[in-house]
């Protein structure tokens, strides 16, 4: 399968930086991608007042339903770990969106770029547990009964590392599942607008794997902060 | 009953296949004996993609069964049933995505490639 072509390593290989380019897309989509989502903050952050103006009501309104949604699911504390689930929602669903244009490479679709998601929101939980907890957090790898606790603690291990298997893996089978079909597509009938069924059902895809993401890590919060059995 | 026989078949054929692969001697036998070893796990990649897609498809199936019989008896909870319904089969897909990964990674990202590379190289 012949390489797609790609608008931003076309632009570094004319700059120089090919080999770079043509071994690491994902990163410099994800610099793309941080680009966007820095100048959209800044532009909505700009004349901030306390009666909103339209542009800043778009703003209020997507993360004031974000939050609205993460309190409701995790309870009152999760409001100051809000940032990181709303980033955390926010980017990925951005990367994965854009992979649907053509010429752009989803970052999401690369296991390093959701491996390192994983692996920030993982520990955190962990942190979090700590913070709330002190010492006593490891009673929530004990289980409820106190003789079963040899048995239920490499479990519980196990399980709080397949958190971060089971949460990289799903982003990125689901985005690089869905270039490869694309790609195949693309292939094999083209000129026949094969792939455009594929890409509506990848707008919802998209939604959908960026909502259970963060949907989960708020999962895993609320988990680490309530009490053990 | 389902046919068993073919099942049968099927199986000793693979067994016989598989095994097969051990008689072999070092030699130029070798390029047959890998390129046998290439073959059986790209079969078992496409049949690991089926087995998941069939149980995936069975789990969400009677997911969306109970969903809809929430929302025909309530209508009014129609939202949070969908939600609900949307989270439960993206976790029951990301199972079948697994075997996806795994299914890819023994067609593309083997991980004996460089030898299996070198026996195409070497054969064909």
């Amino acid at each position: 399968m012949e390489h797609p072509i790609l608008f931003l390593v076309k632009l570094f290989e004319a700059i120089g930086f090919g080999d770079f380019a043509h071994h690491y897309p994902h990163v410099i989509y994800t610099w793309l991608i941080m680009l966007i989502l820095i100048v959209l903050g800044i532009i909505a952050t700009k004349g901030i007042s306390i009666i909103p103006t339209k542009g800043q009501n778009v703003f209020e309104l997507v993360l004031g339903g974000i939050e609205e949604f993460t309190v409701d699911v995790a309870g009152e504390e999760v409001r100051r770990f809000f940032p990181v689930l709303a980033t955390v929602f926010i980017y990925i669903f951005v990367c994965n969106l854009s992979g649907l244009i053509p010429g752009f490479f989803p970052p999401t679709a690369a296991v390093n770029t959701t491996l390192s998601c994983a692996l920030v929101v993982v520990p955190l939980t962990h942190i979090i547990g700590v913070m709330f907890h002190g010492a006593k957090y490891y009673k929530h790898f004990m289980g409820p009964i106190w003789w079963m606790s040899p048995i239920i603690l490499p479990i519980e291990l196990i399980g709080h590392a397949a958190r971060i298997l089971s949460l990289s893996i799903r982003l990125f089978g689901n985005m690089a599942g869905h270039e490869l079909v694309l790609a195949i597509l693309f292939l094999l009938a083209g000129a026949f607008f094969a792939p455009l069924p594929i890409m509506a059902l990848g707008i919802f895809v998209s939604l959908v794997q960026a909502f259970v993401f963060f949907l989960l890590s708020t999962m895993y919060f609320s988990g680490a902060m309530e009490h053990a059995h | 009953m389902f046919k068993k026989l073919s099942c049968s078949t099927l199986g000793s054929a693979f067994l016989l296949f598989a095994m097969s692969t051990v008689a072999f001697a070092a030699g130029g036998e070798t390029a047959i004996a890998g390129l046998k070893y290439f073959t059986v796990s790209v079969f078992a990649a496409g049949f690991g993609i089926a087995v998941a897609a069939f149980g995936g498809a069975l789990g969400q199936g009677m997911g969306l069964k109970s969903a809809v019989e929430g929302i025909a008896r309530n209508p009014e909870s129609s939202g949070k049933v969908t939600v609900t319904m949307l989270i439960g089969l993206a976790m029951i897909e990301s199972l079948v995505i697994y075997a996806l990964v795994i299914s890819l990674i023994l067609i593309y990202a083997h991980p004996q490639s460089a030898g299996i590379a070198a026996l195409f190289g070497a054969g064909h």
